[in-house]
């Protein structure tokens, strides 16, 4: 058996294996898209998300101070910056930082945090679904 | 003195160094992932010899309105976290008839320190607040908050 053989055999699994376990919470932004999908089905009268309300609802204040885009900024491809201490704020579109939504828990806290912030109260599988879909459309 | 006792004096002089350093002007180093982390995201991660104990089981019980905003954390996050901070806390005895001060820029240390820095520069958009140590302390990132290191922004 040739040494590259060798290595198919034994080292090519646990190389796998260890890649697949580095990469188990990551997913894709469309993955992510799916999983507000399956929850807003089970609202009546869903008839899936929609870019140009997820920019309207992104850019409203909602009857309070803050917007999304108060911080995310009216272009979420460009930098931000948190309207209260001024730090940086990574683009938010998936296609200008390709880190946004690929982690589950890190997708769930900054919505629970911002919709309280912005809205006083949670936002709907409909409208992060809604937000989700306008920012996968911008390049 | 036994091997044991002589092992614990050591022990208990090495934690209490990075208190005695940050007060000497030297770097306070102490640090954990999490806390860099998650009291980085949105602001300066604030050193745990900031503030007692007392004031950050207060900060962290109330992530959900944090200076007006909606910090909050998973349980196991925001319990490593506080752990961390108490560890580190500074050992100054706070008013125990008082509430736990949370903002670092009202404790008394923080008004001694500062209070030859003009109205001025306190009032100048690149500092914008008080709470933005970096803007003047150049090296705060790194915990040296040492006077050399001092830039005021004109």
């Amino acid at each position: 058996m040739s040494s590259h053989t060798r290595f198919m055999r034994h080292l090519l699994p646990s190389i796998m294996l260890l890649a697949m376990a580095a990469t188990a919470n990551a997913q894709t932004p469309q993955q992510t898209l799916e999983g507000f999908k399956q929850s807003a089905t089970e609202t009546p009268g869903f008839q899936g998300f929609s870019a140009t309300r997820g920019e309207q609802f992104f850019k409203s204040t909602h009857g309070n101070d803050w917007s999304c885009s108060t911080c995310h900024t009216k272009n979420p491809a460009a930098q931000g910056k948190h309207a209260k201490t001024s730090k940086i704020i990574q683009p938010l579109a998936p296609a200008a930082n390709a880190d946004r939504f690929t982690d589950q828990a890190k997708v769930d806290k900054w919505f629970k945090r911002n919709c309280n912030d912005v809205l006083n109260r949670a936002c709907t599988p409909l409208e992060k679904g809604d937000v989700l879909t306008y920012l996968m459309t911008l390049k | 003195m036994n091997k044991q006792k002589a092992f614990l004096i050591v022990l208990a002089s090495l934690l209490a160094m990075p208190n005695a350093m940050a007060s000497g002007g030297m770097a306070f180093t102490a640090t954990n992932s999490k806390w860099k982390a998650e009291c980085g995201s949105c602001h300066f991660a604030y050193p745990a010899n900031m503030l007692p104990a007392a004031s950050w089981r207060t900060m962290m019980g109330g992530l959900d309105k944090h200076f007006g905003s909606d910090a909050s954390l998973d349980a196991a996050t925001s319990t490593e976290i506080l752990a961390f901070l108490e560890k580190n806390a500074s050992q100054r005895k706070p008013d125990s008839a008082q509430k736990p001060q949370l903002r670092i820029t009202e404790t008394p240390q923080f008004i001694r320190k500062h209070d030859e820095v003009s109205s001025r520069t306190w009032k100048n958009p690149q500092v914008k607040s008080a709470a933005n140590c970096a803007a003047c302390h150049t090296q705060a990132e790194s915990g040296d908050f040492s006077e050399r290191n001092i830039r005021i922004p004109k």
